[in-house]
């Protein structure tokens, strides 16, 4: 290594990097970044916050894979775990704060009633059937409520696309999930 | 005070306006007119100490029968003596006095039973919505109660 790139770096003679030269590809490097520290909003609509709030603690301790800061603005996270009933009277709202996330974001259904309507598809006149009809979805969850570890999959599985993305494939054919409508 | 007491009182100072009571039910009761309401319950309150609205449901009674409002009152105290006032109203005229100036709790609860069942406080200030959406249509527990077919472009009745 040349001297000034050394000093560039601030290698002292002791550094282990000093007579390597690290190699990678900038997609893999900013998908590993990216896939290491997916940042969920916090999102708890009914029950099955109580089940994601157990997988942020010790137990199961989301903060392994990189997910532990759950952030309180939709500005800062890029997966929205969106956890509960989704009621006719909240959807707009939860298409806000989806609308309100930066690119490249993620969207996770968690729970029979964010799949589908769950408990509420014949009698519950208020509750959004499946929240993939105002957001696009890119990974189900299903369980009422899912245990953590199948959140933790499901978190897996978000992980896993986030390392298909490519740096310059902004429209991201064929990534990017529809929204459902009937 | 106990209950008993309470309806002796009640019973004294209504006489026949008062028209069905309970006392051997599980939850004991009276009965009155929506006229004879607003006097009862500041009777309730400013006499018998009744100073705690529990509870207010609204429950569709069916066809023939109507619309009921049920408001359980409670005494503050170790004792918590305490009973239920039934009022009853037909689909028509779907019209009960509202008591939230004599319990406040009646503000929210009587907003809930005109959201879900479309039983109307005249005299509330401000008698909308609480749980469904402001521009939602009807009232979604009434027995002939139809989910809408789309909701803003929605599909909502999936099954
Ligand atoms: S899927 Fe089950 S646990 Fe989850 S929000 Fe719906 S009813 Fe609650």
């Amino acid at each position: 290594m040349s001297e000034t790139l050394d000093q560039e770096l601030m290698l002292g003679t002791e550094s282990p990097l000093q007579d390597n030269i690290l190699i990678t590809q900038v997609d893999k490097l900013i998908n590993w970044t990216r896939r290491s520290s997916v940042w969920p909003m916090t999102f708890g609509l009914a029950c099955c916050a109580i089940e994601m709030m157990a997988t942020g603690a010790s137990t199961y301790d989301i903060d392994r894979f990189g997910s532990g800061p759950f952030r309180a603005t939709p500005r800062q996270a890029d997966l929205m775990i969106v956890a509960g009933t989704v009621s006719h009277k909240m959807a707009p709202r939860v298409k806000r704060l989806f609308d309100q996330m930066p690119e490249p974001k993620f969207v996770l259904a968690m729970g029979a009633c964010t799949v589908s309507g769950g408990p509420y598809i014949k009698h519950g006149y208020h509750v959004l059937k499946g929240v993939d009809r105002i957001v696009p979805v890119d990974v189900y969850v299903p369980g009422c409520p899912p245990r953590p570890e199948a959140l933790l999959e499901g978190l897996f599985r978000i992980q896993e696309k986030m390392e298909r993305e490519r740096l310059f494939d902004r429209t991201r054919v064929g990534a990017r999930p529809k929204i459902l409508v009937e | 005070m106990n209950r008993a007491s309470i309806v002796a009182d009640v019973r004294k100072a209504f006489g026949e306006r008062i028209t069905e009571v309970d006392e051997a039910a599980l939850e004991p009761f009276i009965r009155c007119e929506p006229a004879t309401w607003p006097e009862l319950a500041r009777f309730l309150k400013d006499r018998c100490g009744l100073d705690m609205l529990v509870c207010l449901s609204g429950i569709d009674r069916g066809k023939g029968v109507g619309l009921e409002a049920v408001y359980n009152v409670e005494r503050c105290d170790a004792q918590r003596a305490g009973i239920a006032v039934k009022i009853r109203v037909p689909y028509e005229d779907a019209v009960i006095p509202s008591v939230e100036t004599v319990w406040r709790t009646a503000d929210w609860h009587e907003r809930e039973a005109w959201d879900l069942l479309g039983i109307r406080f005249a005299g509330h200030h401000n008698l909308v919505r609480i749980l469904c959406a402001e521009d939602w249509e009807g009232h979604p527990l009434r027995k002939d109660y139809k989910s809408p077919d789309r909701y803003h472009g929605i599909k909502n009745n999936v099954v």
